[in-house]
C-alpha cells in the first residue's frame, strides 16, 4: 500500500517536471508598483519606467533635462509662450504617426485630469508644423521639467476612451505591450519602428508583487533578473549572495516630518528648533534605515542648486532642546512631559504604512521626544490623512517621505509645498521673502545664491523638519549587464541592458 | 428540489445581507472617501486636495445612504456590479479576472492537499498506535500549528532560494502553482489526514470490517469496497468547512507570493474604500461557499443515502 502510495507520487512529480522546466530568455522586472489600468495619470510611471511611453522631455541622472520627444525647446522674449519643435519619423506602436495635433491632444488629456500640469499658468496648447507652442498667463521657466513628468507621456489618439480615460497603451518607446494584465503584470516586446537605438533583449516583463520579502526571494532565487525597491536588511543579504548585484543611490526625496506651525505649541520657531535637535539623526539613518548618514538639511545633495554645504548643518543636542523649550515657559511635569499653562506638551504624529519604514522610524521618534519631555501619539493611517488633516487643520505632525525629482526641477514641488497649498508641505506657516525668491526661481530670475537663501530661510524657520535622505536600491542579475539605476526613477533603463556573454 | 429551493433562498439572504453590512460598514469607516480613493488612484506622492476633489466631483460621493444602496441592489438583479471607484475597470471584469486566478489556485491546494493528507491518514488508521500513525500525529499537529505566512517563507527559502527548483513568486505559468498551492496544502492536509486517520480507525473497528477480513477479502479489497466511501463522508463535510480557512489562507498566501487573486483584491479595495468592489468580492465569496456546501450536501447523499430521510 504504501509502495503504491510512493510511486503515484513519484510519478505525478515525473510528469510534472518538463511542464516546469523553463527556457527563459525574457528579462523580469519586478517591483512594489500594481497596474491600475491603462490610464497614464495613475499608472504611467510604469509605462514610462518599462520603455513603453515617453515624455517630450528627459532627464539625465543629475536631474538636467535632455531632448525626449522634443528634440528642443525654446522660451519667447517675454516668457509667456514655449515653443516645443517635435522628434520627426516618430511612430506610435500602433503604425500612426506621431504629429503636432496628436501630442497637443495627450496633453490637453493629461492637462484635464489632476496632476502638476493642471496646477500650471496655461492658457493653450496649439499645434504647429513640426512643433507646438504653449501660451501662458505668467512666465514659468520650469515648463520644460513638468513636460518630462511621467503624466505628461505622449500616448497615441486611440489611447483614450470618449471621455480621456485612458483605455490601452500606445506609446512611441522602446518597448510595446504585447499583454496588460492588471493589477500584477505586463509583457512586452522590442518595437520594430521605434526611432532611437533598438534595444538588445527583446522581451521584457513586468511583475508588480507588494512584499518586499518576497521581491528580495524572487531576486536571490535568480527568478527575476531586475528587482527594485529592495529593503534595508535584504540588502545587506543580498550583498552576499553570489549571482546577484545590489545597486543603490541617492535619490532626491527626503524624510521629513511635516508639522503645523498654526499650532499653539509648535507656532515659535523656537519650538520647531527644539524638536529638531531632539531627534538623533545619525542613529535613525544607521539603525532604522542602515544609511551612512541622516539629513543635514532639507534638499539631498542630489538636488543640484537647492543643496547648500555651506548651510549650517541640523544637529542633535538634547540638553539644548530642553533649555529653549524651557524658555518658552514650558516646565517638566511629574511623569516627565512638559507643560505650560496647565497643557501637556503632548502631540500625534500621523503617518502610513506604504512606506514600511515610517512606522519604524515613528516609533523611534516617540522615544527621542519623550527625552526633551514632548509625548507622542503615533497614527499609521491611510497616507491621505495627512493632507486631509492638513486641509481641517486637525494635523499636528505628519512624518512622511517627500520626492522633490518627480518632477526632474524641484521648483515645482517647492512652489507647490511651501508657496501653494502645501498638501505635503508647510502647514500654517508662509514666508514673503521665500514666497518672492521662490516665485522669482520659478519664472526664470535667480541663479544658485537665490536657491540657496531660499533653502537656508527652510533650514531657519523649519517649517518641516528634515530627517533623513533617501536611497534606492535594486538588484541585477549577473545574467544580464548594463544596468544602471536612475536617480529620478523615470526609467529602468531596459533598453540599454544586454544578456552577459 | 425541495433542497434546491432552500439553497437559493438560502442565496438570495446571503446576497442581501452581504450587501447590507458590507455597505454599512464601509460606510461608517472613520475618514473621508474622497481622500482613500485619491489615495488608492493616485498613491502616496500624489494625493491631494486637488485629487480628492476631482475625485470627489467625479463620484458624486457623499450622498443619501438608503438611495445608494437601493441602487446597488437594483443593479445587482441586472447582474451589473458597478465599476471600481479607484480603476474605473467594471467589477464584475476584475473579479472575473481575479477569482479565476483564486479558483485555480484553491483548487489546486485543494486537489495537493488530498492527495497528501487522506491516504497517509487512512495509512495510518489502519494500524491504530502504529509508528507511521504516532509520527503522522507529529506532523500534522506540527504543520498545523505553523502559520501560513511562516510556512510560505519557509518554502520559498529552501526550494526556490536554495535548491532553486521552482520560482519563488509570480503566476502565469504551471510552475508558479507549485509553492503557493503546496503552502495552502499542507495546511489543509495536516487536518484532513486526521480526519482521514479517525474515520478509518473507526470503521476498521467495525463488525462489518472484520466480518469483510473473515470472508477472505484481501486488506487492499476491503479497504476499497467498504472503507473508502465509509471515509469521505466525514472527509468531504469537513472540506467544506476547509473552504472557510482556504479564503483565509488564500489571502495571505496571494500577498506573499503576488499572485493577482480576489483575496489581494479585496484587501486593496478595503484600504481604498472601493465599495463596490468590496460587496462585489464579499458577495462572490459569500455566493461561492453557499455553492461549495450545496455541492458538498449533494455529494455527502449520493455517498451516504442514509442521511437522505
Amino acid at each position: 500500500m504504501i509502495k503504491t502510495f510512493v510511486s503515484t507520487v513519484a510519478a505525478i512529480a515525473l510528469l510534472a517536471a518538463p511542464a516546469l522546466a523553463q527556457a527563459d530568455t525574457t528579462l523580469d522586472v519586478v517591483a512594489q508598483f500594481e497596474i491600475q489600468a491603462p490610464e497614464p495619470s495613475t499608472s504611467g510611471y510604469i509605462f514610462t519606467r518599462m520603455g513603453i511611453a515617453e515624455t517630450l522631455v528627459n532627464a539625465d541622472a543629475e536631474g538636467r533635462l535632455t531632448p525626449g520627444l522634443a528634440t528642443e525647446w525654446a522660451m519667447s522674449q517675454d516668457g509667456l509662450s514655449w515653443t516645443f519643435t517635435l522628434r520627426e519619423d516618430v511612430v506610435f506602436h500602433d503604425g500612426t504617426p506621431m504629429t503636432s495635433e496628436t501630442v497637443v491632444n495627450a496633453l490637453e488629456i493629461a492637462r484635464a485630469k489632476p496632476g502638476p500640469l493642471a496646477g500650471l499658468p496655461i492658457i493653450g496648447i496649439s499645434a504647429g508644423e513640426g512643433e507646438l507652442t504653449i501660451a501662458l498667463s505668467e512666465p514659468l521657466a520650469a515648463l520644460p521639467a513638468f513636460l518630462a513628468e511621467y503624466r505628461s507621456q505622449i500616448l497615441a489618439p486611440a489611447s483614450y476612451g470618449p471621455d480621456g480615460a485612458g483605455v490601452q497603451i500606445i506609446g512611441t518607446g522602446p518597448y510595446r505591450i504585447t499583454d496588460l494584465q492588471p493589477p500584477l503584470s505586463l509583457d512586452a516586446t522590442a518595437f520594430e519602428g521605434y526611432w532611437g537605438a533598438a534595444p538588445q533583449i527583446a522581451d521584457v516583463s513586468y511583475s508588480g508583487v507588494s512584499r518586499v520579502e518576497t521581491r528580495a526571494l524572487m531576486a536571490e532565487s535568480g527568478e527575476a533578473e531586475f528587482v527594485f525597491g529592495l529593503d534595508p536588511a535584504s540588502v545587506s543579504r543580498l550583498g552576499m549572495v553570489e549571482g546577484t548585484e545590489v545597486l543603490s543611490v541617492a535619490i532626491p526625496r527626503t524624510l521629513l516630518i511635516k508639522v503645523n506651525a498654526g499650532h499653539p505649541f509648535l507656532s515659535e520657531p523656537a519650538a520647531r528648533r527644539a524638536l529638531s535637535l531632539a531627534i538623533d539623526r545619525a542613529g535613525i539613518a544607521t539603525a532604522v534605515l542602515r544609511y551612512p548618514e541622516g539629513a543635514t538639511q532639507l534638499f539631498p545633495p542630489s538636488v543640484e542648486g537647492w543643496h547648500d554645504e555651506s548651510l549650517t548643518p541640523l544637529s542633535y543636542d538634547v540638553a539644548q532642546a530642553r533649555e529653549i523649550l524651557a524658555g518658552l515657559g514650558w516646565q517638566e511635569g511629574a511623569d516627565g512631559i512638559l507643560t505650560r499653562d496647565g497643557e501637556r506638551f503632548a502631540l500625534t504624529l500621523t503617518t502610513y504604512p506604504d512606506r514600511p519604514e515610517l512606522p519604524l522610524v515613528a516609533a523611534v521618534l516617540e522615544q527621542q521626544f519623550r527625552a526633551i519631555g514632548v509625548e507622542l501619539t503615533i497614527n499609521t493611517t491611510n497616507s491621505s490623512e495627512i493632507p486631509a488633516g492638513h486641509q481641517d487643520g486637525s494635523l499636528d505632525l505628519g512624518l512622511l517621505a517627500r520626492n522633490f525629482g518627480l518632477i526632474p526641477d524641484p521648483i515645482g514641488t517647492v512652489l507647490g509645498d511651501y508657496v501653494g497649498n502645501g498638501d505635503w508641505g508647510a502647514m500654517n506657516w508662509s514666508n514673503d521673502t521665500f514666497a518672492t525668491l521662490v516665485r522669482g526661481i520659478a519664472r526664470g530670475e535667480g541663479g544658485v545664491a537665490e536657491r540657496a537663501e531660499a533653502a537656508a530661510i527652510l533650514q531657519a524657520d523649519l517649517p518641516i523638519i528634515p530627517i533623513a535622505w533617501y536611497r534606492q536600491t535594486l538588484a541585477v542579475s549577473d545574467r544580464v549587464e548594463g544596468a544602471t539605476i536612475d536617480p529620478f526613477e523615470r526609467s529602468f533603463g531596459l533598453q540599454d541592458m544586454r544578456w552577459a556573454e | 428540489m425541495t433542497a434546491l429551493a432552500a439553497r437559493l433562498v438560502q442565496a438570495a439572504m446571503v446576497a442581501v445581507l452581504i450587501g447590507i453590512a458590507t455597505f454599512v460598514m464601509m460606510r461608517s469607516l472613520p475618514g473621508d472617501a474622497a481622500w482613500r480613493i485619491a489615495a488608492g488612484r493616485y498613491g502616496y506622492d500624489n494625493v491631494d486636495a486637488a485629487a480628492a476633489d476631482a475625485v470627489r466631483a467625479e463620484l458624486g460621493l457623499g450622498g443619501p445612504v438608503l438611495p445608494a444602496l437601493l441602487q446597488w441592489f437594483g443593479d445587482l438583479l441586472r447582474l451589473d456590479f458597478g465599476n471600481s471607484l479607484v480603476t474605473g475597470q467594471p467589477v464584475m471584469e476584475e473579479i472575473a479576472h481575479q477569482l479565476g486566478a483564486s479558483v485555480s489556485l484553491a483548487l489546486v491546494a485543494v486537489v495537493l492537499s488530498l492527495l497528501i493528507g487522506p491516504p497517509l491518514g487512512i495509512l495510518a488508521g489502519l494500524r491504530p498506535g502504529g509508528v507511521l500513525d504516532r509520527a503522522l500525529l507529529v506532523v500534522s499537529t506540527g504543520l498545523k500549528a505553523v502559520p501560513q505566512f511562516l510556512m510560505a517563507l519557509v518554502l520559498i527559502v529552501v526550494i526556490a532560494v536554495q535548491m532553486r527548483w521552482l520560482p519563488a513568486a509570480g503566476h502565469g505559468e504551471l510552475r508558479h502553482f507549485v509553492l503557493p498551492a503546496l503552502t495552502l496544502a499542507l495546511g489543509l492536509a495536516a487536518v484532513n489526514a486526521r480526519i482521514a486517520r479517525d474515520a478509518m480507525a473507526r470503521i476498521a473497528g467495525m463488525p462489518f470490517w472484520s466480518f469483510a477480513q473473515w470472508k477472505g477479502l484481501s486488506e487492499r479489497q476491503v479497504l476499497f469496497r467498504h472503507g473508502l466511501r465509509n471515509i469521505s463522508v466525514p472527509l468531504l463535510t469537513y472540506l467544506g468547512l476547509q473552504f472557510v480557512t482556504l479564503v483565509e489562507g488564500v489571502i495571505i498566501v496571494e500577498s506573499i507570493f503576488g499572485w493577482p487573486g480576489i483575496g489581494h483584491a479585496l484587501v486593496h479595495a478595503i484600504f481604498s474604500r472601493d465599495v463596490p468592489m468590496v460587496q462585489g468580492t464579499a458577495l462572490v465569496l459569500g455566493l461561492g461557499f453557499v455553492l461549495v456546501n450545496a455541492a458538498i450536501d449533494f455529494a455527502v447523499r449520493r455517498i451516504d443515502p442514509r442521511q437522505a430521510t
